[in-house]
């Protein structure tokens, strides 16, 4: 859902851009407080394997089709901070060489598909997987965290676009949480498979706080 | 090697999904291009960018395959990302260690 420029007005994008740029500032700032040895690597394959899982556009409608966006994996694997700058410069790459998403409508983009899914995803996984514990809690949790993400940054951009005088809400607000509701099952098929592929395989690479949730991890996690 | 192995197997899937996978991509419109279209404000997406970007559409330029256009624009981006994305958090680790 890479919004083109021409869609959103000036004060939107501007509003957006202001938003996406302090929240990529107080990303790094975090993350410069705490980046482990590891993810330096796993920063680069995470971003290098969710451009490329991008570009696979899978057909869901008569007609229409949906591709990852990956927001709520790269959370799940990097954490909040390290994700939000990674689906940043996905954002960033694809507008700027591929001509994905528009220049002016960055902002918005990156609040979207990075700064909501990131920040939101991971609060909202945290909780889910707390309520439903252990490994097949913590794959649920992620299954509908990246559904609901999707639904959200359609949402989001829906407001923008009827913010910007484009289409009045109550046209485009269900349009776009309808088809994504839709996209959003096959984000969370993906997410979720990610997630259970390392879990089993590499348990490491999961973001410590997102693995699932058993007593002995939560004394872990306070100490 | 054994601990930085993974680093190579993930990078080599990723690129095997930005180059090969991304050419059964489905051509049709994603979910905003859809609502865009029904709705009838496609036509406000801006045909001229205000910038012009080197891979438009995910085609490497100067090939008239298209299917082998989209492979090497793929391929092209995935490593870009890998690069981008270790370089920042390369650049953030060195800062802290300044910093501490």
């Amino acid at each position: 859902m890479h919004i083109p420029d021409g869609f959103l007005s000036t004060p939107v994008w501007v509003a957006a851009g202001a938003v996406s740029a302090a929240a990529v500032a107080v990303s790094t700032v975090r993350l410069g407080k705490n980046t482990e040895e590891k993810q330096v690597p796993l920063m680069g394959v995470v971003g290098a394997f969710i451009f490329a899982a991008q570009m696979v556009n899978f057909p869901i409608a008569s007609g229409t089709s949906g591709h990852l966006g990956g927001g709520v994996l790269a959370a799940l694997l990097l954490g909040p901070w390290a994700g939000t700058l990674i689906m940043t410069a996905i954002l960033i790459v694809q507008a700027l060489l591929f001509q994905d998403g528009g220049i002016t409508a960055l902002g918005a983009n990156v609040l979207n598909m990075g700064v909501l899914t990131c920040l939101l995803g991971f609060v909202v996984f945290r909780l889910l997987r707390r309520l439903l514990a252990g490994t097949r809690g913590a794959l649920i949790s992620a299954f509908i965290t990246a559904w609901l993400m999707v639904v959200l940054s359609a949402s989001l951009a829906a407001v923008q676009i009827a913010l910007s005088g484009t289409l009045p809400l109550p046209l485009v607000l269900p349009a776009m949480a309808g088809v994504h509701a839709l996209i959003g099952i096959v984000e969370g098929l993906i997410t979720t498979a990610a997630l259970a592929f390392l879990l089993r395989v590499r348990k490491d690479l999961v973001h410590p706080l997102c693995l699932p949730y058993t007593r002995q991890a939560a004394a872990g996690e306070a100490a | 090697m054994k601990k930085t192995r993974w680093i190579w197997i993930g990078l080599a899937a990723a690129l095997a999904v930005g180059a090969f996978l991304s050419l059964a991509a489905s051509p049709n419109p994603d979910g905003l291009e859809r609502v865009a279209e029904d709705k009838g404000f496609l036509g406000k997406a801006v045909s001229t960018p205000l910038l012009r970007s080197p891979l438009p559409d995910y085609l490497f330029p100067g090939i008239a395959d298209e299917r082998l256009a989209t492979g090497l624009a793929g391929f092209l981006g995935t490593l870009v990302l890998f690069a981008l994305g270790s370089g920042v958090g390369w650049a953030l680790r060195l800062g802290r260690r300044r910093g501490a």
